[in-house]
């Protein structure tokens, strides 16, 4: 299934611009998240340049689609993605991590645009769920988007909430696995296997789409036919690359949670076309 | 002789009352409803009612989910589930973010009785008590809890409350005011003040009575709010009657004994003794037994109230 949703350069352009942003973000606090950050890219801007309906001159806006980044590591991509949309000044990224801003090193909610404060795992999805009951309970029509890590879902909440979400058949709720394959300190399936992750969501009650996590396309799909579904929550899971778009971040456990120096910045920065 | 009737029953009661007179009250339940007593809610509210399972980080997080939007949810269980095993949750998804999500834990204390150590919830007061932007409430009786109940609702951010299993003596009148953080005082005294929480605020009167036999006249203080501590209660009592003993179904580290001495220790010291159970997990048995076993009747505060007077007259 192919689509004509989107003008594919422009979203491709923006991809590259918030990499740069993103590791610009990371290398002048000195600190963060390149990895999980970087793979999730095309994710979030599927979701805050397609899908989602908000106002980011009213972040309040009662009928605005939930976004909850559960894995609140991956703050620079959020931050980024929100300075974008016009949340708050592009300028303030440069705060990041620094003593008295207001964008924390894990997802902060007093930053414009933030649901809920994140960064201890698998706290996030059961909150979605939360958002999600609480709109069918008052009648509110909006959709609830969570963005799980993949070394995340080792923790046990996140099977507690999938079970929440399957038996009370939430079908406002879409949740996006950002598939990268490694966690902190290796390889995700040769430290605890999680495959095959498509018959798991699905035997907890999910309707389950797998796609290739840097193509818009599959990903707009993707998000489109979640929104169809009656009666069933959406698990994507969106395969991609730890620290996509560098080279020597690509698949590199150890770029997990280090910020890169001024040289290698230059590096990545080269390579992305800059 | 007082009425007995416990405290998650007056809790039980007074979520029926709230449910009726606000529609954005919702409850969920770690399959406990029935121990918790907020099954009377789920009768008359079916609809703003979900029993989620025996999963209570999952509890605390949707809770979290609900309040987002205005809704006040009750997430009910064990104490020692909700303070205990979902702990993480509770400190950031909960108070680091605020929430205005209410936490009721039933079965606290040694009182629980027959289910032994694993359910007796010894420690809620010392794991809650560091959280920031968290109010702990711990009802004297099942008046006091349905009021506390009530209270829950109008605070706007995170409450815990402890409730018991067992009946407790109905000490406290509907009259009676219930102020967050506000200590009540439930006997005047002159030599010592107790200050005792829950099931021990009754027990400390007993032993008053005791003591006054022997000629000691001690004040009682009720603590229905183990934080905000009520600091202004605490420095009065020491500079009034120079000696304190604390009362609590708790661990000695970390409760309320450890809330008061540190108030003390930076306003007023005065000699201190502790009332509590001594470092070490509860067992099966029945809640009469349990208490004498574990040192918590009015007799030992009665022995805690001499050994007090005997530091405050520089005896020891």
């Amino acid at each position: 299934m192919t689509t004509k949703k989107i003008n594919l350069n422009e979203f491709k352009e923006r991809a590259r611009q918030f990499r740069k942003e993103i590791l610009e973000t990371i290398t002048e606090a000195g600190s963060g998240h390149p990895g999980g950050s970087l793979s999730g890219v095309e994710i979030m801007i599927s979701l805050y340049y397609y899908k989602m309906r908000h106002k980011p001159e009213n972040p309040g806006w009662p009928l605005r689609d939930r976004f909850i980044m559960s894995k609140g590591h991956a703050s620079p991509l959020l931050y980024v993605v929100l300075a974008n949309c016009g949340y708050f000044p592009k300028e303030e990224l440069k705060t990041f991590r620094k003593l008295g801003s207001r964008l924390q090193g894990h997802v902060h909610a007093g930053v414009p645009g933030v649901e809920l404060s994140t960064g201890s795992l698998g706290q996030g999805f059961s909150v979605g769920n939360g958002i999600a009951l609480g709109a069918r309970i008052r009648g509110v029509n909006f959709r609830v988007y969570t963005l799980l890590g993949d070394g995340e879902i080792q923790e046990g909440q996140v099977w507690e909430a999938a079970m929440t979400a399957g038996h009370h058949k939430l079908d406002n709720v879409c949740a996006i696995l950002d598939r990268n394959g490694v966690q902190e300190n290796g390889p995700v399936e040769e430290i605890k296997r999680e495959e095959p992750l498509a018959d798991k969501w699905r035997s907890f009650g999910w309707h389950v789409l797998d796609v290739n996590g840097h193509d818009f396309e599959q990903l707009i799909d993707a998000l489109d036919q979640a929104e169809t579904v009656k009666g069933k929550p959406a698990f994507i899971i969106a395969r991609t690359i730890k620290g996509k778009g560098v080279s020597f971040m690509e698949g590199q456990a150890k770029w997990h949670g280090k910020a890169p120096d001024k040289e290698q910045l230059r590096a990545a920065l080269s390579e992305l076309g800059f | 002789m007082a009425e007995m009737k416990a405290t998650r029953d007056g809790f039980g009661e007074g979520l029926v009352e709230l449910g009726r007179k606000n529609r954005k009250i919702v409850v969920l339940s770690g399959d406990l409803e029935d121990s918790t007593r907020a099954e009377y809610f789920k009768k008359e509210f079916p609809e703003r009612f979900f029993n989620l399972g025996i999963s209570e980080q999952d509890i605390l997080g949707t809770s979290v989910g609900l309040s987002l939007d205005g809704l006040i949810p009750f997430a009910c269980s064990f104490a020692v589930f909700l303070t205990n095993r979902a702990y993480d949750v509770l400190r950031i998804s909960i108070c680091y973010n605020k929430r205005n999500v209410k936490l009721i834990g039933s079965h606290a204390g040694l009182t629980v009785g027959e289910d032994g150590a694993t359910a007796q919830c010894l420690e809620d007061f010392a794991m809650t008590r560091v959280l920031p932007n968290l109010t702990i409430f711990s009802p004297v009786d099942f008046i006091e809890a349905k009021k506390a109940t009530y209270k829950m609702a109008e605070i706007c951010g995170p409450v815990y409350m402890r409730l018991a299993r067992a009946p407790f003596p109905i000490i406290t009148k509907e009259s009676d005011p219930f102020e967050p953080g506000k200590a009540n005082l439930v006997r005047e005294g002159k030599d010592a003040t107790i200050i005792a929480t829950g099931l021990m605020v009754s027990e400390s009167l007993k032993a008053a009575e005791l003591l006054n036999k022997e000629g000691i006249d001690a004040r009682v203080l009720n603590f229905h709010t183990i934080k905000p501590i009520d600091r202004e209660a605490i420095v009065e009592s020491a500079q009034e009657t120079g000696a304190i003993v604390t009362a609590e179904e708790h661990q000695i580290n970390g409760g309320l004994g450890s809330a008061v001495a540190e108030v003390l220790t930076r306003n007023h010291p005065v000699p201190q003794e502790m009332v509590a159970v001594l470092d070490t997990f509860g067992e099966s048995g029945d809640v009469e037994g349990l208490l004498k076993k574990y040192h918590l009747k009015d007799v030992d505060i009665a022995e805690a109230v001499r050994e007090v007077l005997k530091r405050k007259r520089g005896e020891r």
